[in-house]
């Protein structure tokens, strides 16, 4: 148990007057809470006001992603004590549009998992009462891709995508290799379309925060070289 | 009068016209059901999703074991199999009929979901792998426990939602993420929309639909330790009761065995499928006790039982509230390839590393075998036994068709919300067919749900919404978990009653419309306390002890008296109880042992 010092970055659009302003919260906290619990307590016992996305608890929904401390990461998943700091400042996702407090727009998420046509595409029809066979190692492909749970962290983090707001985003660069990487996808080049165009790929300066960023240990800056070289290659060939 | 017009939007009292929207299909719920539907119905028809979360934060993504199917991809196994194990483990009070179209179907499905793109991980030939789950076994029970459960590591809920979401976009389905449903419009026993609160924006929006279907989930957030979503508040279900419509099965709650110590987050099954131990305090694998055959892969109830007894007669570790799940032995490797999810909850939540440690559980708030009851093609039932109501349909946790019981077997809650899922995809697209037409919206359409909202954002009380919420899921686990008896649950329905008071004198400190949660829960918990007495008086009115239904004063199952389906109506507060039969087809109800 320890009291700690919550700094939280509040804006709410129906009282634009007041802007952006940070408020401070004191909570004693008890061994085992993560931010999220913490938060739910300022906002069930302290502050009713107090605007933030969560669900599921456990990091596999993507709703709480915040920046916490500096770093993006799920706020159900940050143990509060582990961050060894009295203070902890609490901001929404930079490089998105802030709806309220902790909420930002999702849209420039969603516009870019759409570019990449974000599913699989398959020309030759399935086996009737079958499976398509894939073997386990072409299936390992997949490892660190398939795990991405959309939370936003990634783009966030992304210079590219703070200078420009066109830019697709490290999350839906995953996404595209996730398919061009499938054994069973058939249509490489659908999902790369977008990708070869100046706010796609080529954006990418391999700054590396993205996989900094990412809450579960996923790889955008890796899938993004795979697609680079899968564009040189479709261009050569 | 039908509106021939398609252009013509209805009059509502109370809304702009720019918020009154039109959808052959209205879906509430982007889980397993509601997209299983959506992908069905949008080959052919106009289908609009409605949710108030993102698409892939349902919480049908937090699964984590697998998908049930016999299709035999490691070793023999048959529908009949998984029928008999299904049965038994409802403690036979599933609906045979329709337990028989989900076992056939299951191979169906889950092959589909393959074709789709799902991620499954595969045998060494590149088939759907398969893996051990409690409660299904080999030839009627008299086997072993079977390779049935198809997974994809150990997210298998995770990559079925994200390729249905995945899906839904190729199929140009219509998300309305981030709108809270309120209420429904029914007219002349015909359902014709949804009322729904715009949750980003504010404002109440209307959606004029041909038909509706609800996938709105189960209700785990009623319990203080559960492995629920917060977003979990079984809002279908206050619905349909203020729609006078009636629930069924509602006293059957499943507790999961394994949920992570105080956070009550999931520990999959499949670490009891892959063979981990379950140990108490004086360091026993206690199930040798409960279950000496099956061990730690008997059905969920039993072991939540066991563990529960466990902990209740002084042999928890150290004496305290938990048992350990011992996965050591797996070793590093299986552990890593098989069950990374439990890895990192073990390490994130407790700060234990369960391949040099043991993990702490608990039995965790899990599952609602009960719901709004369908027949087989999903259609909802006004009287909750044969009479559809036209144009509305459930499937999923919030359903009950009933598959399930008293008592679900992991993995089939992947199968049931996906396979019924489809099968109302399939019988709206019979029903539109046939009913070209939108019926007429009804101007007063949407004059309760603004009363709602109105109501609490100007609420002025001295209740908080955090603190009525706290009282009731303590005082649900307190008397209404895994073990019940008549005091506790004849105290907890007059507690209850002074809650639903207490809820009437609430104050909202968050009186804005953009993005106001304190709105949302406010309403999530109208909903929770609406059909929480449902739950208690059906479980105080049960004289028996049935599957998850655990009655100290009644320890055994009376079939004579109580082989039936609970349904109840909550008519100006009043609760009031019919029931109906069982279907049994196949398998008569025999003694449950494991």
């Amino acid at each position: 148990m320890a009291i700690l010092k919550f700094k939280i970055n509040r804006y709410n659009p129906d009282d634009e007057r007041r802007g952006h302003y940070e408020q401070e919260y004191e909570l004693d906290v008890p061994k085992g809470y993560t931010v999220l619990d913490c938060l739910n307590d300022i906002k069930w016992k302290i502050d009713g006001t107090l605007s933030y996305r969560r669900s599921c608890r456990s990091g596999i929904c993507g709703s709480c992603a915040m920046t916490i401390n500096g770093v993006n990461n799920l706020a159900c998943e940050t143990q509060a004590l582990s961050l060894k700091s009295d203070t902890v400042t609490i901001e929404p996702l930079r490089g998105y549009p802030v709806v309220k407090d902790l909420v930002v727009s999702l849209d420039p998420i969603v516009r870019g998992l759409m570019a990449v046509r974000p599913y699989m595409i398959n020309k030759t029809p399935p086996p009737t009462d079958q499976e398509r066979f894939q073997s386990p190692e072409e299936r390992d492909k997949l490892e660190g891709l398939y795990e991405c749970i959309l939370c936003g962290s990634c783009t966030s983090a992304c210079p590219s995508f703070w200078a420009d707001k066109e830019y697709l985003g490290p999350h839906a660069f995953l996404k595209a290799y996730r398919f061009v990487a499938d054994s069973r996808d058939e249509d490489a080049r659908a999902h790369l379309e977008a990708l070869d165009d100046k706010h796609g790929l080529w954006r990418c300066h391999t700054i590396f925060n993205c996989v900094e960023a990412c809450p579960k240990g996923l790889n955008p800056t890796k899938a993004i070289a795979e697609l680079k070289k899968e564009i040189v290659k479709g261009k050569v060939g | 009068m039908t509106i021939k017009d398609p252009e013509t939007i209805h009059d509502v009292e109370g809304v702009p016209v720019h918020n009154v929207h039109r959808h052959d299909v209205v879906i509430i719920g982007a889980g397993l059901a509601g997209m299983r539907a959506a992908v069905e119905a949008s080959d052919e028809f106009d289908v609009a999703v409605i949710s108030k979360v993102f698409p892939t934060r349902s919480h049908s993504g937090a699964a984590q074991g697998g998908i049930a199917a016999s299709l035999a991809n490691e070793e023999e196994d048959h529908w009949e199999w998984h029928m008999f194990d299904t049965v038994k483990g409802s403690d036979y009070l599933g609906d045979q009929d329709v337990i028989e179209t989900l076992v056939k179907e299951a191979p169906v499905v889950v092959r589909e979901f393959e074709h789709f793109g799902a991620p499954f991980s595969r045998t060494s030939e590149g088939r759907i792998a398969q893996r051990l789950f409690g409660g299904h076994t080999k030839d009627f029970g008299r086997g072993g426990p079977v390779l049935r459960a198809c997974y994809g590591v150990d997210r298998t809920g995770h990559v079925l939602l994200h390729t249905l979401y995945e899906v839904c976009v190729r199929n140009q389905v219509r998300f309305y993420s981030e709108f809270h449903a309120l209420s429904l419009i029914i007219e002349d026993g015909e359902c014709r929309g949804v009322v729904a609160w715009d949750i980003v924006n504010g404002g109440v929006h209307v959606f004029h639909a041909k038909t509706v279907m609800f996938g709105t989930g189960g209700y785990g957030k009623v319990f203080k330790i559960t492995s629920n979503a917060l977003a979990n508040t079984g809002d279908g279900l206050g619905m349909v009761l203020r729609a006078g419509l009636p629930l069924e099965d509602m006293e059957f709650v499943q507790f999961h065995p394994t949920g992570l110590y105080l956070q009550g987050i999931l520990v999959s099954e499949a670490a009891r499928g892959e063979g981990g131990h379950l140990i108490n305090g004086k360091g026993e694998r206690f199930m040798e006790k409960y279950a000496p055959d099956k061990m730690e892969l008997a059905p969920r109830d039993l072991v939540s039982r066991s563990i529960q007894t466990e902990i209740n007669e002084g042999r928890g570790i150290n004496g305290e509230a938990y048992v350990y799940i011992d996965l050591r032995h797996l070793g590093k490797e299986k552990i890593m390839h098989q069950l990374p999810q439990i890895h990192e909850l073990a390490w994130k939540f407790l700060h234990v590393d369960c391949v040099t440690d043991p993990i702490p559980i608990q039995p965790t708030g899990h599952y609602s075998m009960g719901g709004i009851p369908t027949d087989i093609d999903g259609r909802v039932l006004l009287d909750g036994k044969q009479i559809p109501v036209k144009g509305f349909y459930a499937g999923g946790e919030c359903a009950c068709v009933s598959v399930h019981g008293a008592n679900r077997l992991g993995t089939n809650s992947l199968l049931e919300a996906s396979l019924f899922g489809r099968r109302c995809g399939k019988s709206i697209i019979r029903y539109l067919r046939e009913n070209r037409e939108f019926s007429d919206l009804p101007a007063d359409a949407a004059v309760e749900a603004i009363k709602m909202v109105k109501r609490l954002l100007s609420s002025d009380g001295d209740e908080k919404i955090g603190k009525i919420r706290e009282d009731l899921q303590v005082m649900m686990t307190g008397k209404c978990g895994i073990f019940r008896n008549e005091k506790q649950l004849g105290d907890l329905k007059k507690e209850l009653r002074k809650l639903e008071e207490r809820y009437a004198n609430v104050r909202l400190d968050d009186k804005s419309e953009t993005f106001n949660t304190d709105l949302l829960e406010a309403l999530e918990l109208g909903n929770m306390l609406e059909f929480s007495e449902l739950i208690v008086e059906g479980a105080y009115a049960r004289k028996e002890s049935r599957g998850a239904h655990s009655r100290t004063d009644f320890p055994d199952r009376d079939d004579g008296e109580w082989l039936k389906h609970t349904l109840a109506w909550k008519k100006d507060g009043k609760i009031s109880f019919d029931y109906k039969p069982v279907t049994i087809t196949r398998f008569q109800p025999k003694e449950r042992k494991y």
